[in-house]
């Protein structure tokens, strides 16, 4: 790579370097040495007690199943605002990313409202025999909001660039629509859909303040990780809050690099064509 | 069996029905909700619980937070998006990972590690408070926590535009004998102007929003360190369903506020970058080629090919 004449770079590189190892990298090692203080037996203890494995299987179950549901409804939302036209579309276009710009907190009591035995979409659910909030359904509830526009954001300016001929080729040479779709767009799609899966369940797995109002925080049945944590947190258990925070940061490091596999793997895809 | 590749006709309205339907559990009902329980009790009733003095006292904290960490993260972000958009050095993926990491990381995490860091059972902690200074459960944590949560968006949204624009209009400055502050203020900053705008939108709206992290640090002092989210928390936890919805209605408008404004920022990029491009007819009226004389848009799009090739490589 050729030399650069343009200037900065030891100034903005230093900032930028100085800048995250004071607000990143000392609050973090502090962590990892705090965890490492602890000792081993200990902080085994700590993040396979019963509590602690309840709280995982409730916040990965609800995050990859928000996941999903966001990576069907995403691709559906996605769809219909890129390829069709209908009076409203560029409002409802602007609002997927209200969940973004939301406050969870707000996002939170909201939900719980509106879910709720007595709110205006839990009483027919409790009609049909569905506990919405209150429940894990509540937690998953919360998060296919939290990551809601991940999906249909990484999926819309794909399929906005899907070169229509190859398709209309496709339909030409006598494919069926869904055939088109499944061996067509969806293999173009699929980088992106990944993107958009790994960016909403990273998301929330880490998420707290939609979910703490939703879920009733029942222990072993409805309590997140992160509420773990805090819970620990407030009955000053700061080793054992630290525990699970370092499984959580490790978990949170893992999917940084799954997201950035599947932006790499897009970008080729993008140069390729 | 209709060939056109949007689908038949009832297809389309099948699907666009299914798109709404889920778009309105998930997201206007939510909304309306907001609203209609914060006037439950009256417009009269809805204003007092705005004008409380513990919901203004949060007001003001939340504006303070918000007034530190914007600056500082956007400068912040437009250094690292030079150092990390315009040079190639050992470590560069390694702190783009860095940068993404709040995206990931829990904001219940993010305040954990500053309570270990500085509260009072650190070392670093007791030291502080032998000096009288307070920092978890006071101002500073708070600011510190938000700080951490969304350092990412302006860098995150400077590098692509960076790396789309090229060098070449800046190496043209350095080489005509600018020096680095002209060439910046002169030919950086008005090229970025829109996504570094972009970018402050978004940093803002989750600085006045933070919850996790702040809950964690601020401790839930009333009218002392509770921002707006946190004094919507207490409010509900206090069954007191009208005054939290009427102040989550204040910070719902923020947010209707930012995505307008997202928008707005949108239209004027577009408009500048792709005076010539068909999308958009609503967008080209008088004067659209004003703001942008260099034109590229056929030039950008080459230039984003290359990137992106560059950026798969590296």
């Amino acid at each position: 790579m050729r030399q650069s004449i343009l200037p900065g770079f030891g100034p903005s590189l230093g900032f930028t370097v100085f800048y995250l190892s004071l607000l990143v990298l000392l609050p973090l090692s502090g962590l990892f040495l705090k965890t490492a203080g602890m000792g081993w037996e200990r902080f085994w203890e700590t993040v396979v007690s019963p509590r602690a494995l309840a709280s995982y299987r409730l916040s990965f179950g609800a995050a990859l199943s928000a996941g999903l549901i966001n990576v069907v409804m995403g691709l559906l939302v996605a769809w219909v605002l890129v390829r069709y036209r209908f009076p409203g579309r560029r409002i409802i276009d602007a609002m997927v990313d209200l969940p973004f710009a939301l406050p969870t907190a707000v996002a939170g009591i909201a939900l719980t409202s509106a879910y709720a035995s007595s709110g205006i979409l839990g009483r027919p659910l409790q009609a049909l025999g569905i506990r919405a909030a209150f429940s894990p359904l509540g937690v998953t509830i919360a998060l296919t909001f939290i990551g809601l526009p991940f999906v249909v954001r990484a999926v819309q300016p794909v399929l906005e660039e899907l070169d229509k001929e190859v398709e209309e080729a496709a339909l030409t040479l006598g494919a069926s629509r869904w055939q088109t779709f499944r061996r067509v767009i969806l293999p173009a799609l699929m980088p992106a859909l990944l993107t958009g899966f790994a960016l909403s369940v990273a998301r929330a797995l880490g998420e707290y303040g939609s979910v703490v109002f939703i879920s009733g925080n029942m222990p072993m049945k409805t309590e997140i990780t992160p509420l773990l944590i805090m819970t620990k947190l407030e009955q000053y258990d700061y080793a054992g809050a630290t525990a699970l925070a370092a499984v959580m940061l490790v978990f949170s490091f893992a999917l940084l690099v799954a997201i950035n596999f599947f932006q790499q793997w897009e970008h080729r895809r993008g140069a390729a064509a | 069996m209709g060939a056109s590749p949007g689908g038949g006709r009832v297809t389309r309205i099948i699907l666009i029905a299914a798109a709404l339907g889920f778009l309105g559990l998930f997201l206007f009902v939510p909304l309306a909700v907001v609203f209609a329980q914060a006037f439950e009790k009256g417009i009269g009733w809805y204003l007092a619980a705005i004008r409380h003095p513990e919901s203004l006292a949060a007001l003001r904290l939340t504006l303070l937070v918000v007034a530190i960490t914007v600056p500082v993260n956007t400068i912040f972000g437009v250094a690292a998006a030079w150092a990390i958009a315009r040079f190639r050095f050992p470590g560069r993926k390694l702190l783009l990972s860095m940068i993404d990491l709040p995206f990931t990381a829990s904001p219940v995490v993010a305040g954990l590690v500053f309570v270990l860091l500085l509260g009072a059972r650190s070392p670093l902690g007791a030291w502080l408070s032998a000096h009288d200074i307070k920092i978890i459960y006071a101002l500073p944590g708070i600011v510190v926590a938000t700080m951490f949560v969304t350092f990412p968006f302006v860098a995150r949204e400077l590098i692509p535009v960076l790396q789309e624009q090229g060098r070449d209009e800046e190496e043209a400055a350095i080489a005509l004998g600018a020096n680095g502050w002209q060439m910046f203020f002169r030919v950086v900053l008005p090229n970025l102007r829109w996504g570094l705008l972009y970018g402050i939108i978004l940093l803002n709206a989750r600085a006045m929003g933070e919850f996790g992290a702040v809950s964690v640090v601020s401790g839930h002092i009333r009218g002392k360190t509770n921002t707006l989210p946190l004094h919507v928390e207490i409010l509900y936890n206090e069954y007191n369903f009208a005054g939290a919805f009427a102040v989550a209605s204040v910070l719902t408008l923020l947010a209707l506020l930012t995505i307008v404004a997202r928008k707005v920022v949108e239209r004027f990029a577009d408009q500048g970058a792709a005076p010539a491009a068909a999308t958009g007819a609503a967008t080209q009226g008088a004067g659209s080629a004003v703001s942008r004389p260099d034109g590229g848009a056929s030039e950008q799009r080459g230039g984003s090919g290359i990137n992106g090739d560059r950026e798969g490589r590296s």
